[in-house]
């Protein structure tokens, strides 16, 4: 439940949209959430290195998240930790991960955002009250 | 904004606890259980049980009613959806995202290959 997860199917091999998940010229492309420009991008991906991104939205607020890489495995996986900066978007430690897969049409990525809200607590727990969320949600959808 | 924060954590962490979960997933099935039912299956004590009961109604995911001797309890939907809801807008933040990422990494692709490389 604290973990979200998408996925989607690019028309690009795996090596093309890893670098643009952790070079600093690629991520400039991609990672206003609107047409907002991204103000800074900073990123040193190798385990330990640090990745620091601020970007302004339409609405003239700016908003900066930064991290550590925990796991870089060109071009199949990438893996952070992740903070928001700022009274309002500060919600702790949370953990980005990233998979890639080559299909067909070119790549598959998966990409799962989780510890969203607690970090205190341990993984299982996160696992055990996804399951039971997941089941809950379930049930508010048939009212 | 701030009380839709606390309002949160209070469902998140009500929801932490393994306990809680498994009284919950067991109010969704049926409705509306007495407090000694749902004791029963927990190798913990009636008192234990009703400050985890406590928990769960401090975050407005269940209400308790008293008929005689019997507390009932039932599960509340409100609060689960404003942590639904919340989870939502960070899956809509990175679905966004993604567009672009999407459609940044094809134009990429489709010039090496225009270059024939």
């Amino acid at each position: 439940m604290t973990s979200m997860t998408l996925v989607r199917r690019i028309a690009a091999r795996p090596s093309v949209v890893f670098e643009a998940l952790i070079t600093p010229d690629g991520i400039r492309q991609w990672w206003g959430p609107d047409d907002g420009p991204v103000i800074l991008a900073e990123s040193d991906a190798r385990v330990g290195g640090r990745f620091r991104v601020r970007f302004r939205m339409r609405d003239n607020t700016k908003h900066e998240c930064s991290g550590e890489y925990l796991v870089v495995d060109p071009p199949d996986r990438v893996v952070m930790s992740w903070r928001w900066h700022g009274d309002a978007d500060d919600t702790g430690v949370s953990r980005l991960e990233i998979t890639l897969r080559a299909i067909a049409e070119g790549a598959e990525l998966t990409l799962t955002h989780s510890r969203l809200r607690d970090e205190t607590i341990g993984e299982s727990h996160a696992q055990g009250w996804a399951s039971a969320l997941d089941r809950l949600v379930a049930i508010f959808k048939q009212e | 904004m701030v009380n839709y924060h606390k309002s949160l954590d209070r469902t998140f962490s009500a929801l932490a606890d393994p306990t809680r979960r498994a009284i919950l997933a067991r109010l969704e099935r049926e409705q509306c259980v007495s407090v000694s039912e749902l004791a029963r299956p927990f190798a913990i004590k009636l008192p234990a049980v009703m400050k985890h009961l406590d928990v769960l109604n401090d975050a407005g995911l269940v209400t308790r009613t008293k008929s005689g001797r019997t507390v009932t309890v039932r599960i509340e939907a409100g609060p689960m959806r404003g942590a639904t809801e919340w989870l939502r807008r960070y899956e809509r933040f990175w679905s966004t995202r993604l567009d672009r990422l999407t459609a940044y990494a094809e134009r990429k692709e489709a010039s090496l290959r225009g270059g024939g490389k």
